[in-house]
């Protein structure tokens, strides 16, 4: 097992700032996450939780302040392939995409092969042990909408984890999935934290599970307050 | 059937048919994922605005429908990336504009004639061998834009902002993706003509996604039926004296209508293409 640095800061938000339009969303936000952590962040609807991980993910531009990932202005970032994105489910997936299990984790390594290049036999090997992680190797040929909400889900982790990212972003994953499913799902988020070192930055209506799972806890709404958590999973 | 062949006419016709009817429906299938599909209506407008230019110009109009489109097509993405003005709006907006502006030109050139008509419906008889050359030339071009690109398309058609997080260049694919389209409805014109070109890229593809296969399966039944429609259109259409555009999209449309019978038969968890 290599060494690993969990005082080294994987992102870094310094006074961010963002409105729609007149309406200010977030205010003086300061946000350190380092290798290793659990950080779960929650906050009332339009707290601005989203709108923060899309700023962090440089989805979203902020008016004022600065991100660093990895040490790296987020402008001036091109390793990509270190972060992975589990998006909000309900809103970003069409179920009657023509998409396989597998053809849905592929995805996850096209970025880091870059444009142009075709998929490799290693690209295929890293998508059967992305969905072994998963537990997810029998849906392979699975069309994704044919699939529950949990299993789903699990397809969307393994696409993050197929480029084997050093930090996971997931915006409210666990919305629309059955009790059972959420717990299984905190179990392999707590694997790739604990056992893998993954970084996690989790957004969550659960504030309950969050306190249960995160070391971190930060609640988001217009301005951040930070605590750390002891996990009691 | 050998008999047919031996007109030049109905070879390039029938060559610049295929050529057509193997790019219409993988360009589709990106815009039918991306619910993009009236673009291919507005640029075939476009295009319109582009043949009256030509026609006026005295210059070949299917290179001043392709400049039109693509000038066209950025300008609409542009546009419709600014959100100053809503994606469907942007199109509504490009559609008129163009059409009134051919209309206009039209009428400087002595009305509407048979060569305009033929543009409007489709025909083999205005496939020249000029014409033929440059659509087996940029379809090519096309076709391997199209496959360099078919990773970061297919990621952008089911996530764009995951696919923003790894790195691709969405943008720059959207602008591309775009640019192909308006040449693949340019391209199209003389064989299924203005008015019928986005049921060619948009029909195939709705008929293959009634089977529920994978991403690659489904462009090869899109592939497959448009091919058929195409072929077997042309030789009905020359057999029967009937418009060629028409002729292939009502074969189209019956493919689609026999997948769609049996998806409603075939008992599914998710046939409703209606619901996001």
């Amino acid at each position: 097992m290599h060494e690993v640095n969990h005082e080294e800061n994987i992102i870094e938000c310094k006074d961010i700032c963002f409105s729609y339009g007149q309406t200010a969303i977030l205010h003086n936000i300061d946000l350190a996450v380092h290798r290793g952590d659990y950080l779960g962040i929650v906050g009332p609807n339009g707290g601005g939780k989203t709108t923060l991980l899309k700023i962090m993910l440089g989805l979203l531009t902020p008016q004022c302040g600065s991100i660093k990932l990895f040490g790296k202005d987020i402008t001036e970032f091109k390793d990509w392939h270190k972060i992975g994105y589990v998006p909000q489910k309900a809103t970003s997936f069409d179920t009657n995409f023509p998409a396989t299990v597998f053809e849905v984790v592929l995805m996850g390594t096209y970025g880091k092969r870059g444009i142009l290049r075709q998929t490799t036999a290693a690209d295929k090997d890293a998508v059967t042990d992305a969905l072994k992680k998963v537990e997810m190797l029998g849906y392979a040929k699975r069309l994704i909408g044919d699939l529950s909400g949990g299993q789903q889900q699990r397809v969307f982790i393994a696409r993050a984890l197929v480029s084997n990212p050093e930090v996971m972003f997931l915006d409210e994953p666990t919305t629309g999935i059955d009790e059972s499913a959420q717990k299984d799902f905190y179990t392999l988020l707590r694997t790739l934290n604990r056992t893998y070192d993954v970084t996690l930055v989790f957004i969550s209506h659960d504030h309950t599970a969050l306190e249960r799972e995160a070391t971190e806890i930060a609640t988001v709404h217009r301005t951040l307050t930070y605590k750390v958590n002891t996990p009691h999973a | 059937m050998l008999e047919l062949l031996q007109y030049g006419f109905v070879m390039r016709g029938l060559i610049a048919g295929i050529i057509i009817a193997i790019i219409a429906p993988f360009i589709g299938i990106f815009l039918v994922l991306r619910r993009y599909s009236l673009i291919a209506d507005t640029l075939s407008h476009v295009s319109f605005a582009g043949i009256a230019i030509g026609f006026l110009l005295g210059i070949n109009p299917i290179i001043t429908a392709i400049i039109a489109s693509v000038l066209s097509s950025i300008a609409i993405e542009r546009l419709r990336t600014s959100k100053k003005v809503y994606g469907e709006s942007a199109l509504s907006l490009f559609l008129s504009g163009s059409l009134a502006i051919a209309v206009v030109l039209i009428s400087f050139y002595h009305g509407f004639n048979t060569n305009l008509t033929n543009y409007l419906f489709g025909s083999i008889v205005t496939v020249q061998q000029s014409d033929l050359t440059m659509i087996a030339g940029v379809s090519a071009a096309v076709l391997l834009l199209l496959i360099g690109f078919y990773k970061e398309l297919i990621y952008i058609s089911f996530d764009e902002d995951a696919a923003i997080v790894s790195g691709i260049p969405v943008r720059l694919i959207n602008i591309i993706l775009i640019i192909l389209a308006a040449l693949v409805v340019a391209l199209s014109i003389p064989i299924i003509g203005i008015l019928l070109i986005s049921a060619l890229i948009v029909i195939p593809v709705l008929t293959a996604l009634q089977f529920r296969k994978s991403f690659q399966h489904t462009l090869i039944i899109a592939e497959a039926v448009s091919l058929l429609s195409v072929i077997t259109g042309i030789i009905a259409s020359f057999y029967l004296n009937l418009s060629t555009g028409g002729t292939i999209v009502i074969i189209t449309l019956a493919c689609f209508i026999v997948a769609f019978a049996l998806n409603s038969y075939r008992p599914s968890s998710h046939t409703d293409l209606a619901t996001p």
